[in-house]
């Protein structure tokens, strides 16, 4: 390579072999290091072996191609390496999920209800929990789902600098902070205490519209503030009303975000365990009837967090129990579930933005 | 059809603010009207007041006149969406609808008038994109999205879907700043066409073109720094561009300042 020292737009740089080259060097060397030593430890390694490498990296830009390259090549590894911290938890528990649940998810644990199986003992499913968590997360969207969007239509195109969409504003990101157990509170002060209803599944849904209508509300808000002015101008301009273009314009072309916006809320009003228990109680039979309340019967529905919950109660600790096989396969059709809920979302978003 | 506007005492305000004072004028009808003068001077703003385009921003309001044919499209009794259906807008960035098909765009402003059968949409369709020099460019692919297409052709649509609905006067705020030469030929030669059948009021900083375009020219100017903007004067085209009454007049036209 011939550099001349006199070029301002030249300098030397790392080849392109460095970096790896002294990532696989940082990893010999603390592995030697720490055989040496006697005492392996898989977190002092990785550890190690990180700071060695950022060091490393960071000494050799310094000495070859100057402060600022270093600098650069600090920053880059800092981001990567929180970048990777970041995505560690959230592999660990697919991979341990994954791992757990596949023992116990087959075709009778997707059909059968744990009806007349011994809490402990084998056999049994969770089929009445799936039914019970579609059932009352959907209840949920169908309430919260155009309550949010049309709030977020008044807070961002009517209700702009006034003193009422202000306060509501406020007060939903308040709500975005409740803790689930407040909202299944005060449905639980509201429906059973004060209306002297029993346990049922509606009961549980208004506790989860509570925890849904703030993300959906906010989400919403945020996607209809990013649609440009002029398009609504352009819609005013051919004489279409204000209703219509908000109907026609606004709402399709903020759709991708929105949509994104009310799956986040079905996931968390899908995992929400605490109000639940409180308000729909545990059952181990099919119950396909969350709208039967009465004041004098309890009309429990299980679903799939209050189902994780009891089949970890029923195991006691005990990892060869068949119910803590049960709880791993529920965490892992739960998680399932969101995730087919998400791309059945984002296809129908693509789906209908297509059609033009 | 073409209809006459005619402005008298009109005072254009953002809250406060007074951004164009005691504007009279009167807009021939199957004509075209340029409106110019430097940045700020209020030409857009008062141009967004004929179809009441104004008022859709927050704390903006007008006093004064505006008839249409001799009535007040300010008047309580007027509902603006009625008015901006017979007076069109096209805007300085094309504006096409995102989530909308090309033919979709076209029929947008038609289809708030119930359901109109297929056929109909499909004749208008064709019509409009016609009227806009657009038909023979798009004709094989409207069903494809309407942002998919050039700058220029983006704004020959909004044209289209602007005349789709047949307005009798169409506004355009500067509708070929965007656009480069061929596109800007394509639209003023298509000016001159629709002028046979609609009112046109133009904004343009480009002086040729209003030399062009129009039949007459308004400009307009600040009355000084952080005062409203004002109409200086108006006639011919022809007179302005040769023989401007108002020494200001010349001053802009001629590039010369202060």
């Amino acid at each position: 390579m011939t550099t001349t020292m006199s070029s301002t737009l030249r300098g030397q740089r790392l080849p392109r072999w460095a970096v790896p080259a002294i990532g696989v060097a940082a990893l010999v060397v603390t592995a030697a290091l720490l055989a040496g030593l006697g005492t392996w430890s898989t977190a002092a390694f990785v550890v190690l072996a990180g700071v060695l490498f950022a060091v490393a990296v960071t000494g050799a830009s310094f000495a070859l191609e100057g402060a600022r390259q270093a600098r650069d090549r600090l920053a880059t590894t800092a981001v990567s390496t929180a970048f990777l911290l970041a995505m560690a938890p959230l592999v660990s528990i697919a991979i341990f999920t994954v791992s757990r649940g596949i023992n116990r998810l087959d075709g009778d644990f997707l059909t059968r209800s744990m009806f007349l199986i011994s809490p402990s003992g084998p056999g049994g499913g969770a089929y009445h929990a799936i039914m019970g968590s579609l059932l009352i997360t959907a209840i949920t969207a169908v309430l919260a789902v155009p309550l949010g969007i049309l709030t977020a239509v008044y807070l961002v195109e009517y209700g702009e600098g006034r003193r009422l969409a202000r306060a509501v504003s406020f007060f939903v990101d308040v709500m975005t902070g409740v803790p689930s157990i407040v909202a299944g509170l005060f449905i639980y002060a509201f429906w059973i205490m004060a209306l002297g209803f029993q346990q049922s599944g509606l009961a549980g849904a208004l506790s989860l519209v509570i925890l849904m209508l703030p993300v959906v509300v906010r989400a919403t808000e945020e996607m209809l503030k990013l649609v440009p002015q002029e398009l609504r101008e352009a819609s005013y301009a051919l004489g279409i009303p204000k209703w219509r273009t908000i109907a026609k314009v606004v709402l399709p072309t903020a759709l991708g975000g929105i949509v994104t916006g009310v799956m986040l809320g079905v996931a968390r009003a899908m995992g929400e365990t605490a109000p639940l228990l409180l308000l729909v109680g545990t059952q181990v039979r099919i119950n396909f009837n969350p709208f039967g309340f009465s004041d004098t019967e309890a009309n429990p529905i299980s679903t799939l967090p209050t189902y994780i919950y009891s089949q970890l109660t029923s195991a006691t600790g005990n990892t060869d129990s068949p119910a803590f096989d049960r709880a791993w396969a529920a965490a892992l059709v739960l998680i399932i579930i969101i995730m087919l809920l998400n791309l059945l979302a984002r296809f129908v978003a693509r789906f209908s933005k297509a059609r033009g | 059809m073409a209809k006459s506007i005619d402005i008298s005492g009109l005072d254009v305000y953002y809250g406060d603010f007074l951004a164009v004072s005691d504007v009279s004028m009167t807009v021939e009808p199957r004509s075209v009207t340029a409106f110019i003068g430097p940045s700020g001077c209020g030409k857009s703003t008062l141009l967004r007041t004929l179809n009441r385009m104004h008022e859709v921003t927050p704390g903006a309001r007008v006093e004064g006149k505006v008839l249409l044919d001799g009535e007040d499209i300010y008047h309580s009794a007027v509902d603006p969406v009625n008015v901006r259906r017979t007076i069109g807008m096209v805007f300085q960035r094309p504006n096409p609808f995102p989530t909308m098909s090309i033919y979709d765009n076209v029929v947008a402003g038609l289809k708030l008038q119930g359901r109109q059968p297929r056929k109909k949409l499909d004749e208008v369709v064709e019509k409009s994109l016609r009227g806009a020099n657009l038909w023979n460019e798009v004709k094989d692919r409207l069903a494809k999205p309407g942002a998919g297409l050039s700058g220029g052709q983006q704004q020959r649509l909004c044209i289209a879907r602007a005349i789709a609905v047949e307005p009798q006067v169409l506004l355009m705020d500067e509708p070929c700043s965007a656009l480069d030469p061929i596109s800007t030929l394509a639209i003023e030669d298509l000016i001159q066409e629709l002028k046979e059948k609609y009112t046109i009021v133009i904004v343009t900083h480009n002086m040729q073109q209003a030399a062009r375009v129009s039949e007459q020219t308004a400009f307009f100017n600040l009355a000084g720094v952080g005062k409203p903007g004002q109409l200086v004067e108006m006639d011919d085209t022809q007179k302005i561009f040769t023989n401007p009454g108002d020494k200001r007049t010349e001053d802009y036209i001629t590039g010369r300042f202060g």
